[in-house]
C-alpha cells in the first residue's frame, strides 16, 4: 500500500515544503514592504513630531493608532535625519539594557513588567508620574522616570536604575512614542489613552 | 542493544557534551528559581541582580543547553549509521573547550557588567538585549562557530563514509536552515517591527520546524536501538512528521505576525495553519505508543524507554495543545504576552526537548558503562518529581496568565494601571507563589537525576538482566 511506502511521504515532505516556502516567500516581501519605516503599517521616524492617539473605529471593529497635528517632543521639531538618528540611539538604549528582558513591546519579550507597545499614550504618565516628577509634559515625565526610576516607585515591583544619561532618556522616550504608532491589527484591546477619556 | 561503545572516541565527545548540558541544565534551574523568587518578593536581590539578568541566563542557558545535548545525541547516534567514527573529532573536542569558557566568560560578564552604554560596542561586548540570543556578538560568533564544526561532522562524516541513510538526510538537510536561522542573533535594526519579524523567524522555525525536525530524527534512531522497530517503519514515520511539521509550521509563523505591525492576512493564515500544528505531535504519540505495544514493553533501559514517551506526551500536549489554545488571534488578542505563554513555552520546551534528550542521555550511559540493565528507584523519583514539578507550573503559570488576560487585557486594555492590578489579583498571586513550591520541587528532581545519571550502571550489583526491574541499592 502506498500509505507504507517512505519514498510516498518523502515525496510529500518535500513537495509540502516547497510549496509552503514559496508562499512564505511571497508573504515575507509583502509584509516587509508594510513594515518598513513609512509603510502603510509603519510610519516614518518624523511622526515624532506629530501627535499620536489611539481610537475604536467601529466600521472596522479595532482599535487605531491616529496621526494628528504638529506635536514638539521636548520642544523641538526633528528633521528626518535627526529624527532617525534619534530613535535609533533609542533602539540602541533597549538593546544595551536589555529592557526587553522585563518588560514586552508588541505582547513581545518579558512578562515582569507592563507592554511597552502605547508606553507613550499611558494615562499614567498625567496622573502619577508628572505630580511625582514635578514635570508639566509627559515627555519630560518619561526621561525623568527613565534616568531615576528607583526615585518614583508605585508598587511592590521596581524598576532599577539602568544609568541612562538624559540624552539616552530622551532618545527612549522618541523611541516610545514612535513605536506607538505603528498599527498593530487592535493590540492591546480597550487601551485608553489619557485624552480619550479614560479615568 | 547496539554492540558496546563500537566508536570510542566519537562517543566519549558525546559523554564530554552531555555532561556539560546536564551542568547548564542545572544553572537554568538556579537562574528559574531566583527570577520566579522575584514575583513573590520584589525586593529579593533588587537592584544586584535584577529580574532581567536572570531572566536571560534561564533563557540563554536553556537554548545552549539544549543545542549541547542535541550535539551529543548526534555525536552518539551517527557514527553506527555511518559505520565509521566522526572527522573532525580533534575539532570538536576543541570547539567544546571554547564553548564552555564562552559560556562561563558570558555568564560572568551577565552577572557582574549587565548592561552598557547605548552603542554598538555594548552590543559587541556585553548584551544584545534580544530575548534568547541576548549573549553579545563576539559570543554569538563563537556559537555559530560551534555549530558550524557540528555541521561540519555531520556531513563531512556522510562524505568521507561515502554512506547515507533517509534518517541521515533528514538530518543534514534540516541542519542548513537550522545554522543560518542563527544569524538572525546578530543584526540590530532600529524598525522593532523589522526586527521581530525576522527574529520570529530565529525562534519559531528553530522550535517549531527545524528542531521538531531535529528531534524527530533522533527519537527515530533511538527508537531502533531501544525498541529494534525496523528501519523502513521509522523512516515512513519520520518522513510522515516531517511532511506535517513543514506543512504546517512554515506559515504557522503568522501565528507570531498578529499584532507586531504586520499585515491582517496574517491572521488567518497564521491561525489556521498554526492550529494544525497539532497534528504531527500527536502522530508521535501513536507512533510511539504503537511500537511500544508492538514490542511489548520489551527493553533494557526503563529511563530511556520512559522518558522517550515522557517526550511523546509532553511534546503533543505542552507544545500541540497549549499552542493551540493560545494560537488562534481571537483567543491570542488577550492570551498574548502574559504568564500563560509562559505556561505553554515551559510544558512545550520540557516536553518537546527537555524529556527527549534526557532519554538519549540514558541511552547514551548504559552503553559506555556496559551494563545490561538501566532501572532502580532513584530515576523514578526523578522523572516523577521532575514531570510533576513542571506540570505543577504550567498548571500554576496558566492560572495566572489566565488572570492577566481576563483583567489585563480584556477588561483593563493592558495600561499600566491594569498590568498592576491583574499582577495583585489573588489567581495571580497565588500562581506565582504556586509555581515557586512546583519549581522547588523540580529543582529536587533535577538533583536526583543529576545524582542518578552519575551513579546508574555504576552502584554495586544493580544489573540483573531483562527479567525484572533492578533494584538499586538503598538511598
Ligand atoms: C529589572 C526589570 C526592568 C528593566 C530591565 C526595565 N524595566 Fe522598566 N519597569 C520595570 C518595572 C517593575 C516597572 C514598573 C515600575 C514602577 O511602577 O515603579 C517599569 C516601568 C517602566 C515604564 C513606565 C510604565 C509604563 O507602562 O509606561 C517605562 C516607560 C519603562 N519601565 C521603560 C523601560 C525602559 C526603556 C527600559 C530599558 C532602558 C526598562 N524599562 C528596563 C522593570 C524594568
Ligand atoms: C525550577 C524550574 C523553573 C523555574 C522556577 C522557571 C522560572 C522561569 C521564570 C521566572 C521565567 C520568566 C518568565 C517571565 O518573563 O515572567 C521563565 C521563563 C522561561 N523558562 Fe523557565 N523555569 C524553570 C524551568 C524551566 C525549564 C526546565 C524550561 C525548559 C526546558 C524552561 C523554559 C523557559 C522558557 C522557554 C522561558 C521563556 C518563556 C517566555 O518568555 O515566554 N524553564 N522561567
Ligand atoms: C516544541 C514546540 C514548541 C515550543 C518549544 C514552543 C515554545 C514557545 C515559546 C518559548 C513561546 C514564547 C515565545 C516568546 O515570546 O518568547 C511560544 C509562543 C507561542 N507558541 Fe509555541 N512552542 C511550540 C509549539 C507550538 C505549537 C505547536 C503551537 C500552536 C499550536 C504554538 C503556539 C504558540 C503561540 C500562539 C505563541 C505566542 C504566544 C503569545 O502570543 O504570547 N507553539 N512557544
Ligand atoms: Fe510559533
Amino acid at each position: 500500500m502506498f500509505a507504507r511506502d517512505p519514498l510516498f511521504w518523502r515525496a510529500g515532505a518535500i513537495s509540502s515544503l516547497i510549496v509552503t516556502l514559496a508562499i512564505l516567500a511571497m508573504l515575507t516581501a509583502d509584509t516587509l514592504s508594510v513594515i518598513s519605516t513609512g509603510g502603510a503599517n509603519v510610519p516614518a521616524y518624523t511622526v515624532i513630531n506629530q501627535q499620536i492617539g489611539y481610537e475604536y473605529v467601529t466600521d472596522r471593529n479595532e482599535y487605531l493608532p491616529t496621526i494628528g497635528g504638529q506635536e514638539p517632543l521636548f520642544g523641538r521639531i526633528y528633521t528626518p535625519g535627526q529624527a532617525e538618528a534619534l530613535v535609533r540611539e533609542g533602539k540602541l538604549v533597549l538593546q544595551s539594557r536589555a529592557c526587553l528582558d522585563c518588560h514586552t513591546m508588541f505582547g513581545t519579550g518579558a512578562y515582569y513588567a507592563p507592554d511597552l507597545t502605547k508606553a507613550w499614550l499611558d494615562p499614567a504618565w498625567e496622573h502619577l508620574w508628572m505630580p511625582m516628577t514635578g514635570t508639566h509634559t509627559r515627555a519630560d515625565a518619561m526621561a525623568a522616570f527613565l534616568e531615576h526610576p528607583q526615585q518614583y516607585p508605585t508598587w511592590t515591583r521596581e524598576m532599577p536604575d539602568l544609568h541612562l544619561t538624559p540624552a539616552e532618556a530622551r532618545a527612549v522616550v522618541a523611541y516610545l512614542k514612535w513605536v506607538s504608532s505603528v498599527k498593530t491589527n487592535g493590540f492591546p484591546y480597550g487601551f485608553k489613552t489619557a485624552t480619550a477619556g479614560g479615568t | 542493544m547496539q554492540q558496546q561503545l563500537s566508536f570510542p572516541q566519537s562517543q566519549s565527545l558525546a559523554l564530554k557534551y552531555f555532561a556539560a548540558a546536564i551542568v547548564l541544565f542545572g544553572v537554568m534551574v538556579v537562574a528559574g528559581i531566583l527570577a520566579s523568587i522575584d514575583y513573590v518578593h520584589p525586593q529579593f536581590l533588587f537592584p544586584i541582580l535584577p529580574f532581567s539578568i536572570l531572566k536571560i541566563l534561564h533563557i540563554d542557558v536553556l537554548v545552549i543547553w539544549i543545542l549541547m545535548a542535541f550535539m551529543g545525541a548526534l555525536f552518539w547516534l551517527l557514527p553506527s549509521e555511518y559505520g565509521r567514527e566522526l572527522v573532525g573529532i580533534k575539532l570538536a573536542n576543541l570547539m567544546f573547550w571554547i564553548f564552555c569558557a564562552t559560556v562561563l566568560a558570558v555568564a560572568a560578564i551577565f552577572v557582574f557588567v549587565q548592561t552598557g552604554p547605548g552603542n554598538e560596542r555594548t552590543l559587541w561586548l556585553v548584551n544584545q538585549g534580544r530575548k534568547y540570543v541576548e549573549e553579545p556578538r563576539w559570543a554569538a560568533i563563537i556559537v555559530a562557530s560551534g555549530v558550524a564544526v557540528f555541521v561540519y561532522n555531520v556531513v563531512g562524516t556522510a562524505i568521507a563514509a561515502k554512506r547515507t541513510t533517509g534518517v541521515v538526510w533528514v538530518i543534514i538537510l534540516n541542519l542548513t536552515p537550522l545554522f543560518f536561522l542563527y544569524l538572525i542573533a546578530f543584526p540590530a535594526p532600529t524598525n522593532i517591527s523589522v526586527d521581530q519579524f525576522w527574529w520570529w523567524w530565529l525562534v519559531h522555525f528553530w522550535v517549531e520546524a527545524t528542531w521538531e525536525v531535529m528531534i524527530g530524527s533522533i527519537v527515530a534512531l533511538v527508537l531502533m536501538r531501544l525498541m529494534g522497530t525496523s528501519r523502513s517503519i521509522v523512516e515512513t514515520w519520520l518522513y510522515i512528521e516531517v511532511a506535517l511539521v513543514l506543512a504546517t509550521g512554515v506559515l504557522g509563523i503568522g501565528h507570531h505576525y498578529f499584532w507586531m505591525g504586520a499585515p491582517a492576512y496574517w491572521l488567518g493564515i497564521g491561525g489556521f495553519f498554526s492550529a494544525l500544528e497539532p497534528l504531527p505531535l500527536l502522530g508521535m504519540v501513536v507512533h510511539a505508543v504503537y511500537d511500544a505495544g508492538e514490542h511489548h514493553m520489551k527493553m533494557t533501559n526503563e529511563p530511556a524507554f520512559y522518558w522517550m514517551m515522557a517526550e511523546a506526551f509532553g511534546n503533543f500536549i505542552g507544545a500541540g495543545v497549549w499552542g493551540f489554545m493560545i494560537t488562534l488571534p481571537q483567543i491570542n488578542l488577550f492570551a498574548h504576552g502574559t504568564q500563560w505563554t509562559a505556561s505553554h513555552g515551559h510544558l512545550a520546551f520540557w516536553g518537546a526537548y527537555g524529556c527527549g534528550v534526557i532519554s538519549v542521555i540514558y541511552l547514551a550511559l548504559q552503553s559506555s558503562r556496559r551494563a545490561p540493565y538501566f532501572g532502580g528507584a532513584a530515576w523514578k523519583w526523578a522523572f516523577a518529581l521532575l514531570n510533576g514539578g513542571m506540570i505543577g507550573m504550567g498548571g500554576a503559570l496558566m492560572l495566572a496568565g489566565m488572570a492577566q488576560a481576563f483583567y489585563e487585557r480584556a477588561i483593563g486594555g493592558s495600561t499600566f494601571n491594569a498590568f498592576v492590578s491583574a499582577s495583585s489579583s489573588p489567581w495571580f498571586l497565588e500562581g506565582m507563589g504556586m509555581r515557586l513550591i512546583f519549581g522547588i520541587v523540580f529543582t529536587a528532581g533535577y538533583l536526583i537525576l543529576a545524582y542518578d545519571l552519575l551513579t546508574i550502571g555504576r552502584r554495586v550489583a544493580v544489573a540483573t538482566h531483562a527479567g525484572g526491574p533492578a533494584r538499586a541499592p538503598a538511598e
